[in-house]
């Protein structure tokens, strides 16, 4: 018999909070994270609304209790605060009383810092300070946030672009669940970048207004940076030392699209297959799905394609279903993370998400998103979206227990 | 006008890496995307940003690249009409 | 971390050397050195990419694809159930084109194809479009345990039961300004070494390399598999010879194993002075009696260099024979049967995998 995996810390910081609690305070207010960027040095600081952190890395390292010389990247800093949070959240005291691994993600890793060196580097290739490139790879910011909590037993990094963190959290329950570790902080972390912004406005999906997922006038993704984790734990090793069980990673799905390098199919097949395979693997009609969070990023393709999988998945019975992308932006390799840290608070909280900024449903789709903060429907079961570039799609089910 | 539509063949090939295919491979009023040399969306991206940094003009809007990209012809045509 | 038999019923390799026709080593006289770093030896990539969709495709792709479809046809399979791999960073060419870009024009006017090849993911997923396959499908990027990462992922598919055939694979590219850049982080040498005598060197740095290697994994052995997996542990952590002779021994125990049953240890020496002695401690204090052998003097040193450690354990173990080039001392076993693969990354990532004939 497999081990249940039950979630027994989370912790987030984002563009709605640099902690959970403040997280859920402005989802209740319906207050959105978007706004211009203070930190970037890009053209496009007041053109493109994007979800950004409001604490420059310097204010992040002070709250870490880490030197500012210590040069960490922002990837790494926001990671290392939303793990904090996490490994208290789960009264963690030692990370060698049982087996503990980390398993994180990234898709922008180190750049935030690695372009700031390059910029000077390619003006003369003596030029650049080193300290700028040394973080660049995705494995920098999981291995001091292993070293921090002293974890050793099984570290490693993924990264598949939107669907990083939800992979993440996919691997952390599978080991578990077949007993090669007791308990697993999983999730991931990604920075704002220049490189990024101007990645997605050269593939021209950024959106100048906030965006509107499902919507007909629906017009493309504001950017957002963050990290979130979530402390999985097995119920043996869970039950031995008493911990609080927020909720159980009941199932998860992962599928490729494989369709076109960056487009989604329009009807959806790898995001219906990803959906599906959760269900199955959680052991779950999709009647039984209280919630969806889906990835939904506000660009024509995505939330059509996606929304046509959730009808071909669901039938005739869809339940409520929200991006919640207009509060945070879409924050890349950490948005499976942080989606994930909400629809826990979704299951202890009995909540479920607006979708902001809707208005007009759209043409080709028969479904329309939830606009209300709903908080009188008891939600059992949510399944969390993360559709990536290149078509890896991950879904995930989180259940009450 | 033949020796733009020339130019803009081979340029297109170069844009596009297309290592395969010479000027003489291209027909000037084929559709450029979905049949003729099935092009798509990213090769659309690329055709705009070639259109802009070559030429100076600006592709606003999908509706305006689906008619302005549609072949080579209305690709020179727009060009001719419109180059500063 | 992991004991789980698995078969290797298929090869996939693009390394410096020429090993992407059949699966096999060159002669030592045909062993292709570097002047600065190692380059792969690259096949014509339209015998099984098409020229219209390679346009787009930057190199560590094609190098990705032609092996990953090699080691297909190899096994004789057509569509995997799982395709995993790791890259320690990516796709590096095309990251540099478009930051170049960004620089060079302002921000203005950038081309999207580099952009949208940048992420880590692109070498997995392109191999997923080029076979239409909807199969699990994910990236590992942990530096010097990308490979062992995937590897573990594959390993856990099999025993869930959720594949019955993994498409694994380690890609790593180098790049003129990503050579430079690690240059300047002192990684690499600077001065002019022997290649074959690397494991000899007194000098500090080792020789920058790049490799495609795949491998078809299988819980089914059949008459062309060549290999087969059957432990793997990694370690992130910095140790000394001692605490490696424990963890070490702590793996050999896991496994039931004593040092006598391991017919050749597989070594990433690198030239590295300060980063061999870990090597050479553990070869001294705890192999000292068994056959020894290196790699990295034919692909270089690169993040996911153990893929192509385990792809030359393969050749060896379906061959029977360990070639002279390999030697770091005489090969005494009456036969190949049981390899362990040692390797770092600037003692910070570690792994064993111990591999045997089947």
């Amino acid at each position: 018999m497999f081990n249940k995996v039950c979630v027994t810390g989370i912790g987030m910081v984002s563009a709605i909070g640099n902690n959970v609690q403040e997280a859920l305070k402005s989802i209740l207010l319906q207050k959105s994270g978007l706004g211009f960027t203070s930190y970037l040095d890009t053209i496009y600081k007041d053109e493109f609304p994007v979800g950004e952190i409001k604490l420059s890395n310097i204010e992040l390292a002070e709250s870490i209790g880490i030197g500012s010389s210590q040069s960490y990247t922002r990837t790494a800093l926001l990671g290392l605060i939303a793990a904090k949070e996490a490994v208290e959240n789960a009264v963690i005291t030692s990370a060698t009383d049982c087996r503990t691994g980390l398993i994180s993600a990234t898709s922008v890793g180190g750049m935030d810092r690695s372009e700031i060196f390059l910029k000077d580097f390619f003006a003369d290739q003596r030029k650049g300070k080193l300290r700028n490139i040394i973080g660049h790879d995705c494995g920098d910011s999981t291995e001091k946030i292993a070293k921090y909590f002293h974890i050793k037993d099984y570290i490693t990094t993924i990264s598949t672009a939107c669907s990083s963190s939800a992979n993440a959290i996919m691997l952390g329950a599978r080991l578990i669940k077949n007993n090669l570790l007791d308990r697993v902080v999983v999730g991931g972390t990604d920075a704002l970048t220049v490189f990024t912004i101007n990645g997605f406005n050269s593939l021209m999906v950024l959106d100048r207004e906030p965006c509107r997922p499902f919507d007909e006038t629906r017009n493309g993704i504001n950017l957002g940076e963050g990290a979130a984790y979530l402390v999985l734990e097995s119920e043996r090793i869970a039950q031995q030392h008493n911990k609080k069980v927020l909720c159980e990673v009941k199932g998860y799905g992962n599928s490729c699209d494989a369709f076109h390098q960056t487009a989604s199919s329009p009807e959806g097949k790898g995001a219906g297959l990803a959906m599906k395979k959760a269900l199955e693997v959680a052991q779950l009609s999709t009647d039984e799905i209280s919630y969806i969070n889906a990835h939904g990023t506000g660009t024509p393709n995505n939330d059509l394609s996606e929304g046509n999988a959730i009808a071909n998945v669901f039938g005739s019975r869809i339940p409520m279903f929200s991006s919640t992308k207009p509060f945070t932006g879409h924050t890349l390799g950490a948005s499976g993370a942080i989606e994930a840290v909400l629809s826990v608070l979704s299951i202890r909280n009995n909540l479920a998400y607006p979708n902001l900024n809707f208005a007009t449903p759209m043409k080709e789709l028969g479904i329309v998103p939830l606009t209300k903060l709903t908080d009188t429907i008891s939600i059992k079961n949510v399944l969390s979206n993360s559709f990536g570039f290149g078509g890896n799609n991950t879904s995930l089910v989180f259940s009450a227990c | 006008m033949e020796e733009l539509i020339n130019t803009l063949k081979q340029e297109i090939i170069e844009a596009l890496n297309l290592e395969e295919i010479e000027v003489g491979d291209i027909d000037t009023d084929a559709p450029l995307f979905m049949e003729g040399l099935g092009l798509d969306s990213i090769d659309a991206l690329e055709l705009t940003v070639l259109m802009e940094k070559k030429y100076g003009l600006k592709i606003k809007t999908a509706e305006d690249g689906k008619k302005i990209l549609y072949s080579v012809r209305t690709m020179a045509e727009y060009i001719q009409a419109n180059k500063k | 971390m992991l004991k789980k038999e698995a078969y290797i019923n298929g090869l996939g390799c693009i390394s410096p050397q020429q090993t992407f026709e059949g699966n096999g080593l060159p002669d030592v006289s045909d062993l292709l050195c570097p002047d600065n770093f190692f380059k792969c030896l690259e096949p014509v990539y339209k015998k099984y990419i098409d020229p219209i969709i390679a346009r787009r495709m930057s190199r560590i792709v094609k190098m990705g694809i032609y092996a990953s479809k090699l080691c297909l046809e190899d096994a004789g399979v057509e569509m995997p159930d799982a395709i995993i791999t790791g890259t320690g960073l990516g796709c590096l060419d095309d990251t540099e084109k478009f930051i170049t870009s960004m620089i060079r024009n302002d921000e203005k006017m950038l081309n999207p194809t580099p952009f949208i090849q940048s992420t880590h993911n692109t070498i997995s997923a392109q191999i997923a479009l080029f076979l239409k396959c909807h199969a699990y499908n994910i990236t590992y990027a942990h530096r010097g345990l990308s490979f062992e990462s995937a590897l573990l992922d594959s390993l856990l598919m099999l025993k869930e039961q959720s594949s019955e055939s993994v498409l694994l694979g380690g890609v790593d590219e180098i790049t003129n300004i990503s050579f430079q850049i690690i240059k300047r982080l002192g990684h690499w040498k600077n001065d002019n070494c022997n290649l074959l005598n690397i494991s000899e060197s007194v000098t500090k740095g080792s020789i920058a390399g790049e490799g495609s290697s795949f491998f078809l994994l299988s819980d089914k052995k059949n008459n062309s598999s060549y290999s087969k997996i059957v432990s793997l542990e990694t370690i992130v952590n910095q140790l000394n010879v001692e605490s490696l002779t424990k963890e070490v021994s702590a793996f050999f125990k896991k496994n039931n194993l004593n040092y006598n049953d391991v017919d050749l240890v597989l070594l990433g020496v690198n030239g590295d002075s300060k980063y061999d002695q870990l090597y050479y401690g553990l070869k001294n204090k705890v192999f000292c009696n068994n056959s020894c052998a290196y790699f990295k003097h034919l692909c270089g040193e690169y993040h996911t260099a153990t893929s192509f450690a385990m792809w030359l354990s393969s050749v060896m173990l379906k061959n029977q024979t360990v070639p002279e080039m390999v030697k770091m001392n005489s090969f005494s076993s009456t036969q190949l049967k049981t390899i362990l693969i040692y390797n770092h990354y600037r003692n910070i990532n570690h792994s064993f995998i111990i591999m045997q004939a089947c």
